[in-house]
């Protein structure tokens, strides 16, 4: 106990706080780069595997494996796998494309579960209107189907993006320097335990913490009927 | 792109790596009974409790599920340390998964709990139920199948992302014995994809399983896929 | 010769039959009545008429020409020539009146946009919802959201206009608003095909009612005919049952 006063003072030197401030931004860009390519990814995904008729069968198998699979293994292997797979594909890529690539991987498989959802949730009615109107699927995805799908998408597509960004601390485990490496770093180089990682888990809470406050927010008000979210908007100046 | 896949090496590790798969459902399996416990009991005290103990728990949930499961591993592995408290990775990993599942579980079991509603209750006291019988017939059932699902859900994820931590801190679980070995013989992507297939295979068996379960105990359509 | 002539068609939900070989002629300015017990299938006729059931067999001419289902271009061009209003109105949640009527005309059929606009405000204040345009659906009565439908339906300028039990889902108070609009669709001479259970509205509008039951036409025939006089018992039998009511 004593030693952690002790070194309090040192520890939060300009230095070391800049440092965790920057590999907090690092946590923060790749998760969010990650999980918005995954987001539409997933949208690619789903829209394959709703591909009607026999000849999309392979396509539809497809999309089915890929999610399947990279739901159900752990992150932490698939960081190994896109690690050692990307240098045969990639030249000198970076830890940053590793990790991005990584998250992204497990995004898209996710998060296009909760798309799903989401565009089953919309009245098969809406489909029909739209078909005898002559609006051909893309149309009618893009126009019809998802505008209706998005409340019930956006909340838990963010509220996994954030719980992400707790799970990107598995990314240290290959020298990518974000926010738990650099809690590692310092650990390593004599400040205790305690105080490191309990600065590192605070600093996590302050990213994690508001952003749900966000999300539950956002999950609110997506609920309300169309025309009173309109209104409200229309307030605002 | 010319990797020469060499899977002979890893085939005669795959005792080994089916060891490290045991190793995985048991600590799934534990940290997720510890966690169901530590849920039931916080969810308990979220709704009966006085308002202090009301605000600790809710201190406990926020601070658990708004910080890395990783990191509070860390902090009972290297932390304690420093107070002489010194625990093997396996301790620490099953101890530091179970309070973690306990803060997700505690907010599941609360949303069971908020799901009954007064009318069911009432329609137990016309029926001339006491108390006791109340809970455990109607109750106690409807908990069970409104949370199933997430519960199912929630032992996956545990199986899967949160076993596999234990790699970080040297515990030979499936992940961790996939990394001892291929250090040693560098044959990283093919121990990976066998540890890969691995995992499906044993979070299929516990999806068919749990969704079976659901079916017979609770007459829930759990979704395998 | 008929404008719509239907002929044997049989559809199937999985393998459960729900149409065994119906025949239908429908000429240009008449007003079909399909009426008989839930089940019978009539719903389905229009269904399929507009391309969201494929046929099994039979065959259905527009204008003398014959109509192949299998053909995505060709149920494209039919749905060209025909408009259906549905039970549950159906109107797109996600955009205002205006723009539930005005989409398929000017993005589909790239129709000139003030020219649709237009027609569009004109159509929805025959529906005496021209103080509503910019409403969404969430916004309006049950009766006020099917009367938007229909000028919907009848921006797309449609040949032959299907509704499927329109009034069935409305309270009944709602119901006269939409009766009244298509009432003046049928005095200036729309060719439609409805389904309905209001027995004295299809009195009034119908040219001719066609009854079915269990996937088949078992009577057809001018109002009074049919409704006063039915032929087979069983037509008997389900307007005894109607008309007690």
């Amino acid at each position: 106990m004593e030693r952690i006063l002790e070194q309090l003072p040192r520890f939060l030197s300009q230095r070391n706080l800049v440092l965790l401030a920057e590999a907090a931004g690092m946590t923060l860009a790749m998760t969010a780069a990650g999980c918005l390519i995954g987001f539409l990814l997933a949208f690619v995904i789903v829209y394959l595997r709703q591909t009607p008729g026999r000849w999309a069968l392979p396509v539809r198998l497809a999309c089915i494996a890929y999610v399947e699979i990279f739901r159900r293994i752990p992150f932490l292997v698939i960081i190994y796998l896109v690690l050692f797979t990307i240098p045969l594909v990639l030249r000198d890529a970076s830890l940053f494309v590793i990790a991005v690539v990584s998250i992204c991987i497990y995004a898209t498989a996710y998060i296009s579960e909760i798309i799903r959802g989401g565009i089953e949730s919309v009245p098969r009615q809406q489909v029909e209107a739209a078909a005898t109107m002559n609006l051909g699927r893309p149309q009618t995805t893009l126009w019809v189907v998802l505008p209706q799908a998005m409340p019930v998408i956006v909340p838990p597509a963010v509220a996994f993006g954030v719980s992400f960004i707790k799970d990107t601390a598995l990314v240290s485990q290959i020298g990518m320097f974000e926010l738990t490496f650099r809690g590692k770093e310092l650990n390593n180089q004599g400040y205790s335990a305690v105080l490191v990682f309990g600065t590192i888990a605070f600093v996590y809470f302050l990213m994690s913490w508001p952003l749900n406050l966000w999300g539950q927010y956002l999950e609110k008000r997506l609920a309300a009927p169309r025309s009173q979210r309109r209104r409200r908007t229309l307030r605002q100046p | 792109m010319n990797y020469t896949f060499q899977f002979g090496v890893v085939w005669r590790d795959l005792g080994a790596l089916m060891d490290g798969a045991l190793v995985t459902f048991q600590l799934g399996l534990l940290a997720f009974w510890g966690g169901a416990l530590i849920g039931l009991a916080g969810a308990a005290l979220k709704t009966f409790g006085p308002r202090p103990v009301r605000a600790l728990v809710d201190t406990y949930v926020v601070f658990l599920t708004n910080t890395p499961a990783l990191i509070q591993i860390y902090f009972l592995y290297f932390g304690l340390a420093e107070f002489r408290i010194r625990w093997s990775g396996e301790f620490c990993l099953l101890l530091g998964l179970t309070l973690n599942a306990g803060a997700y579980l505690t907010m599941i079991m609360r949303a069971g709990f908020l799901s009954v509603r007064r009318a069911e209750m009432e329609a137990g006291e016309v029926l001339g139920m006491t108390r006791l019988q109340q809970i455990s017939y109607i109750i106690a059932p409807h908990i069970a199948r409104t949370i199933y699902p997430a519960l199912a859900n929630f032992f996956i994820v545990i199986l899967v992302m949160g076993t596999s931590i234990g790699a970080v801190i040297g515990v030979d679980e499936l992940t961790g014995t996939a990394i001892t070995l291929a250090t040693v013989n560098y044959r990283w992507l093919e121990y990976f994809t066998v540890v890969a297939g691995l995992y499906i295979v044993l979070t299929l068996i516990a999806s068919v399983g749990l969704a079976l379960f659901g079916r017979w105990a609770f007459r829930v359509k759990a979704r395998v896929f | 010769m008929p404008h719509l002539e239907v002929r044997d068609v049989v559809a199937r939900y999985g393998s459960h039959e729900v149409l065994s070989g119906v025949s239908l002629d429908v000429d240009r300015g008449e007003v079909v009545a399909l009426v008989g017990p839930s089940g019978s299938g009539k719903s389905t006729v229009l269904r399929v008429l507009v391309g969201l059931l494929q046929p099994v067999s039979g065959s259905v001419r527009v204008g003398g020409q014959a109509v192949d289902y299998r053909s995505a271009g060709q149920v494209r061009a039919i749905r060209n020539r025909m408009a259906i209003v549905f039970q549950q109105y159906n109107l797109f949640q996600n955009m205002d009146v205006m723009r539930n009527v005005t989409l398929a005309p000017i993005r589909i059929k790239r129709r000139d946009r003030r020219e649709v606009e237009t027609l569009a405000v004109a159509l929805l204040e025959r529906v005496g919802l021209g103080q509503k345009l910019h409403a969404f659906p969430d916004e309006l009565s049950g009766g006020q959201q099917q009367r938007v439908a229909i000028a919907r339906a009848l921006a797309l300028r449609p040949e032959i206009l299907l509704l499927d039990e329109v009034t069935s889902a409305l309270d009944p108070e709602l119901v006269n608003e939409v009766l009244d609009v298509i009432r003046d669709l049928a005095r200036e001479g729309m060719t439609m095909i409805l389904v309905s259970h209001e027995m004295a509205f299809v009195r009034e509008v119908a040219d001719r009612v066609v009854m079915m039951d269990k996937g088949q036409v078992i009577e057809s025939g001018p109002p009074a005919e049919i409704l006063d006089a039915p032929r087979t018992e069983r037509a008997r039998e389900f307007f005894g049952k109607i008309l007690r009511h």
